[in-house]
């Protein structure tokens, strides 16, 4: 009998391509995807060394990181962005890359795009130079972000030398109640074990409440694996995942596809495989939640307050203190009495269009609070069109919110969509880090329904005492 | 890459937790397409205020840090973004190697990229340093990967784990891309049995 593995354990496996004695394995690479930001100084390393694209049709390349999110055409004025951009348009076109340029109906964020376009698939390895990477484990694939060094060895070798990582099973009983979203049980697990909670490890996540997640669920669930400190977070495929998949622009058609399902099917761990270690959490007691502080992990339910720091360790002590000076907030305010200056809707968090319906579905037929700008940011040219298909542009325009071009804007501020100092601001994105979305400013993670009503009501507010046209 | 054998700096304590990698290079600076020149922008937000004069209160700034070449932090050091920025900005303002509790796994590989050594030590370790640091002028610390040691001049001494692949690139200085390359012929049978999607699938259908 061969030994019971795990979904992690059988994707390692097959994609080992040497094991020399005394080192850490050789992995292969079924997906290289590639930005702007963390990409010139790989292709210039290419270019020192004399050495090509080992394997350019496993590489994909987009804009997104840097693109101003005002209509598209308008001249990019920072000169070192523009610089950026145009060196990724030259380095893909020099090595035979494909690139989904800044004018290409299918730009969007990395994240975004490699899903839509069926680039991501069951069982494969999938890296980028982007931390966020970990979203595309939703897939059952094993996605996790490199640093440009790395990208530089994928390029050269289509492999990476990797350590073995460890596994950690999260299991999620029960369901999520409404107004309780794939990002709330990410906020509510990283709130439990912490920044580094999972450093080290590979997250598989289960249980009843991730299976009933839709794709984009699973997407928002993974891409936060990174803010537990995880390597990759990843979900068995299934049914669900099959249906997301078919059709797709690159995903396998007819008799292949047939076979690949076929394949896809015996990934899923087995049962009684051995975890290196368990996180049990139970759905029914999460609630939409709001992050007080400067990391994920500092998280409390729209209904708590923030945390008085009497109790604390000296260490957490001391980080609390400098977190709520950083954030202007006084220990033991309650978070519905937090008002917010801005709102962004968007980011590989949360930019797809189960994301916006949700949102418009709470401005629907509100206004955006006078005091507020708010502003929706669709993940890719894609979602904007299929969004303006159903007429949520509409919605959001009328309640008041800015409905912009695709990129990742003011998830990390590169383009010129920032906070100002001392802004504060509820954002769908994935990092509440000191100046994250420009300097002094203050933000606040949350759902994109909990973004929306905070945009209307001006403050947090909990969206499961809320009416829906 | 340069190689890293023993190292011996003065050190600097940095006494905060969870130090994320947009603290240590602002996004601002990574539309830079060069490898060099993020050193003058390490802890930016930290270290200048907005109006771009120096914080001269920030430990890096006091003149008793200055010149060195070793930083000592609170655990999870490193996490966040993936940017190798962090990593070239801490090795071009001058440190060789990070002292920490723990490090965010891609900030530990980067590292290992860069000649630039993320050592891992205990809470207990950890703190004597920050104490050593902050409590005598010109404290300084003797870093040995040929023995995976540190040691101080007034009888500290503590192993630190690391793994025997990376220790030995690091020592020898070596391209681990051209290591990788030496497999020429298993990625090659690898990609034999595992031929590569054709670029365009031939399904592709125009869109509207």
């Amino acid at each position: 009998m061969t030994a019971k593995r795990t979904l992690f354990e059988k994707i390692w496996d097959t994609h080992l391509v040497a094991q020399p004695g005394g080192r850490s394995p050789i992995v292969y690479i079924d997906l290289h995807l590639v930005h702007e930001v963390t990409s010139p100084q790989a292709f210039d390393g290419l270019r020192v060394a004399g050495r090509k694209v080992r394997q350019p049709s496993r590489t994909v390349a987009t804009i997104d990181h840097n693109v101003p999110t005002e209509p598209r055409g308008t001249p990019i004025t920072d000169v070192t962005a523009a610089r950026q951009i145009a060196a990724l348009q030259v380095n893909c076109k020099e090595f035979g890359i494909r690139l989904f340029d800044i004018d290409s109906p299918e730009q969007g964020i990395v994240h975004v795009i490699g899903p839509e376009l069926g680039l991501t698939q069951p069982g494969m390895t999938v890296v980028c130079g982007d931390s966020h990477t970990s979203t595309h484990g939703a897939f059952g694939a094993l996605a996790f972000g490199i640093g440009t060094s790395e990208v530089e060895h994928v390029l050269a070798t289509q492999c990476l030398v990797q350590q073995t990582p460890k596994t950690m099973k999260i299991d999620v009983h029960g369901r999520l109640a409404d107004g309780v979203t794939a990002k709330d049980l990410a906020l509510g697990i990283i709130g439990q074990i912490g920044t580094d909670g999972a450093t080290g490890h590979v997250i598989e996540y289960a249980g009843e409440a991730v299976r009933a997640l839709s794709m984009e669920g699973r997407m928002t669930l993974c891409n936060m694996s990174i803010e537990a400190g995880a390597r990759a977070g990843m979900v068995a495929p299934d049914e669900t995942t099959f249906s997301y998949v078919e059709g797709k622009r690159f995903a396998p058609r007819d008799a292949e596809w047939e076979s690949a399902v076929n394949s896809w099917r015996s990934l899923p761990t087995d049962p009684g495989a051995w975890f290196d270690k368990v996180v049990d959490i139970d759905a029914a007691q999460l609630c939409p939640f709001v992050t007080w502080g400067t990391n994920p992990g500092m998280v409390a339910p729209v209904t708590g307050r923030v945390p008085d720091v009497g109790n604390l360790k000296e260490a957490d002590r001391r980080a609390t203190e400098l977190a709520l000076q950083y954030m202007g907030l006084e220990p033991g305010k309650r978070i519905e009495e937090i008002d917010v200056d801005r709102v962004f809707i968007g980011s590989c968090t949360n930019s797809r269009i189960e994301d916006l319906r949700a949102a418009a579905r709470v401005a629907k037929g509100r206004r955006v609070n006078p005091k507020v700008r708010a502003m929706v940011v669709p993940g890719s040219q894609s979602v904007k069109r299929a969004a303006e298909a159903e007429g949520l542009h509409r919605i959001f325009l009328e309640a008041g919110f800015e409905w912009r071009e695709s990129g990742c804007s003011m998830c990390l501020g590169m383009n010129p969509d920032i906070l100002q100092p001392g802004e504060r601001c509820a954002s769908t994105s994935n990092r509440n880090f000191e100046g994250r979305q420009g300097r002094g400013g203050r933000t606040h993670l949350v759902s994109p329904m909990m973004a929306a009503a905070a945009a209307i009501a001006g403050h947090f507010t909990d969206i499961r005492n809320w009416k829906f046209q | 890459m340069n190689p890293f054998r023993i190292h011996r700096g003065r050190v600097a304590p940095l006494d905060r937790v969870n130090v994320d990698t947009d603290q240590i290079i602002p996004k601002q600076f990574l539309k830079r397409i060069e490898r060099t020149g993020f050193g003058e922008f390490v802890f930016y937000d930290w270290r200048f205020s907005a109006d771009g004069t120096k914080n001269s209160d920030f430990v890096l700034d006091q003149p008793r840090y200055r010149g060195a070449s070793i930083l000592v932090a609170g655990r999870n050091f490193g996490c966040g973004s993936s940017r190798e920025h962090a990593v070239w900005a801490l090795a071009d303002f001058g440190f060789r190697a990070v002292i920490s509790s723990s490090f965010a796994d891609i900030f530990a590989n980067n590292s290992t990229k860069n000649g630039f050594l993320a050592v891992q030590l205990s809470e207990p370790e950890v703190a004597e340093l920050m104490r050593g640091a902050r409590e005598m002028d010109g404290y300084n610390l003797t870093i040995d990967l040929e023995h995976c040691e540190v040691r101080d001049d007034a009888g500290f001494r503590a192993k630190f784990p690391i793994d025997e692949f990376v220790r030995h690139c690091l020592l020898n200085g070596l391209d681990d891309i051209g290591l990788t390359l030496q497999h020429e012929a298993e990625i090659a049978a690898y990609e034999a049995r595992h031929p590569a999607p054709p670029k365009e699938p031939t399904h592709h259908r125009q869109w509207a």
